[in-house]
């Protein structure tokens, strides 16, 4: 009886990670960002070194489930798609801070918002598939 | 068999990957930042201290945190504590679940917490304090606060902010012993914020972007038929941590009694590790991989 629960908790755990399903990206997020967001102006968008840092901070943050090269994994969508692209850098930089939590990506509004600034003008360098 | 062990435990860790920590320098407070879906981080914290007639002790957490959900965070303590001269002991484990009913970002986030513990009265992890929680709780010997359990829900309302660079965080704390023993309350107040808040083109070790410093302030507010500040402990507490790696993350804090009920000094001092999608290794590889 003294390890039933101990035995229990390890048995939640592990049947949480086991049961995470990350549901595909549809990019219905888009249609939820305000206009206020889709429009702001990247403050970085002429600082040269932007896209360097943004590298950076996509290898520590990012690539475990885009993929280092971006080309997404499993159903973690691909990040050179066009959607992407297309997409401005206010409403990038708006979907890293809010995150899609219901679709299982995270809020990246830990990063400081000068870091989230860094990754999207590393987003646009990236070459579409 | 230990060969077989020792290749299936490469396996385990060459299919994870290292996943980047930023993590905030509090011990007691939380934020509104969950693990990401998928990534167990492994952490041990420690806090030491000397009350005033009993003798320096160790109290130490083991803990497993898993991002559940993106809004859904699960967590597993393992409790210890060593006493100089007295003893070591094992103190007990909690269960806690935190989730973000709200999935936009917003000036105030709330998250709700709810554990159980089953710890008994020689747990010195000070994670949190309540009720009337003070030093003389930390004086007895561990042969007789061993013997008392303690089966205890705890829920916590979770307030936290992001702004210009600084994570501004209150935590309200509501404990309750199953057994007996009325609903006991305590608060958590924090700050943190990064030195840099651009990164760097090159990667780094002990540069601005990877140390954050800030402080919390935490304490007791009596019970339910004592609510308020009377024979309640109270701490005031710089802290920092440094990003050693993009996964491993070392915190320290000195906290100061700021009251005669409250321990003079305690220090904090912790070690994280993360490691980033662990769910995928409970998935077909043959869909996972591209």
């Amino acid at each position: 009886m003294k390890f039933v629960l101990p035995a229990l908790a390890v048995c939640a755990l592990v049947t949480a990670s086991a049961v995470t399903v990350s549901a595909s990206s549809d990019g219905g997020w888009l249609r939820s960002v305000p206009n206020s967001a889709r429009l702001r102006a990247n403050p970085l968008s002429g600082d040269s070194e932007a896209p360097q840092a943004g590298a950076r901070l996509y290898r520590r943050s990012c690539s475990s489930c885009h993929a280092a090269d971006a080309s997404g994994r499993g159903s973690k969508p691909s990040l050179r798609s066009l959607r992407v692209h297309n997409a401005t850098d206010g409403e990038l930089e708006w979907l890293l801070r809010n995150g899609n939590l219901a679709q299982g990506m995270p809020s990246w509004s830990r990063l400081p918002e000068a870091q989230r600034w860094q990754i999207v003008t590393y987003l646009h360098t990236l070459p579409t598939e | 068999m230990r060969t077989t062990v020792l290749c299936l435990l490469l396996l385990f860790l060459t299919r994870l990957t290292v996943l980047s920590a930023q993590e905030l320098p509090y011990f007691v407070t939380y934020s509104h930042h969950l693990e990401e879906p998928g990534s167990l981080e492994i952490e041990t914290k420690t806090a030491s201290g000397q009350p005033q007639q009993g003798n320096v002790f160790f109290g130490t957490s083991f803990e497993l945190e898993y991002g559940t959900r993106a809004w859904w965070t699960s967590e597993l303590y393992l409790d210890t504590q060593g006493t100089l001269h007295d003893s070591a002991v094992f103190t007990g484990f909690r269960i806690e679940n935190r989730f973000r009913p709200l999935l936009r970002e917003h000036l105030f986030n709330p998250v709700l917490y709810v554990e159980f513990e089953d710890i008994n009265g020689a747990n010195k992890s000070l994670l949190e304090v309540v009720g009337h929680d003070g030093h003389p709780d930390l004086e007895e010997p561990n042969g007789s606060t061993g013997q008392e359990k303690k089966r205890e829900v705890e829920l916590k309302l979770i307030l936290s902010s992001n702004l210009r660079g600084w994570n501004f965080s209150e935590n309200l704390t509501a404990e309750k012993n199953l057994r007996h023993a009325p609903w006991e309350f305590g608060y958590a107040l924090a700050a943190s914020r990064p030195l840099r808040l651009k990164a760097g083109v090159r990667d780094c070790r002990f540069c601005a972007e990877n140390i954050q410093l800030g402080g919390e302030l935490y304490g007791g507010l009596g019970d339910i038929e004592s609510l308020g500040l009377h024979d309640t402990s109270h701490y005031v507490a710089p802290a920092a941590n440094l990003s050693l790696t993009p996964s491993t993350t070392l915190r320290f804090s000195p906290s100061f009694g700021l009251n005669a009920n409250s321990v003079p000094h305690i220090f904090r001092f912790g070690i994280s590790y993360e490691l980033g999608q662990l769910s995928r290794l409970f998935r077909n590889p043959e869909r996972s991989s591209r």
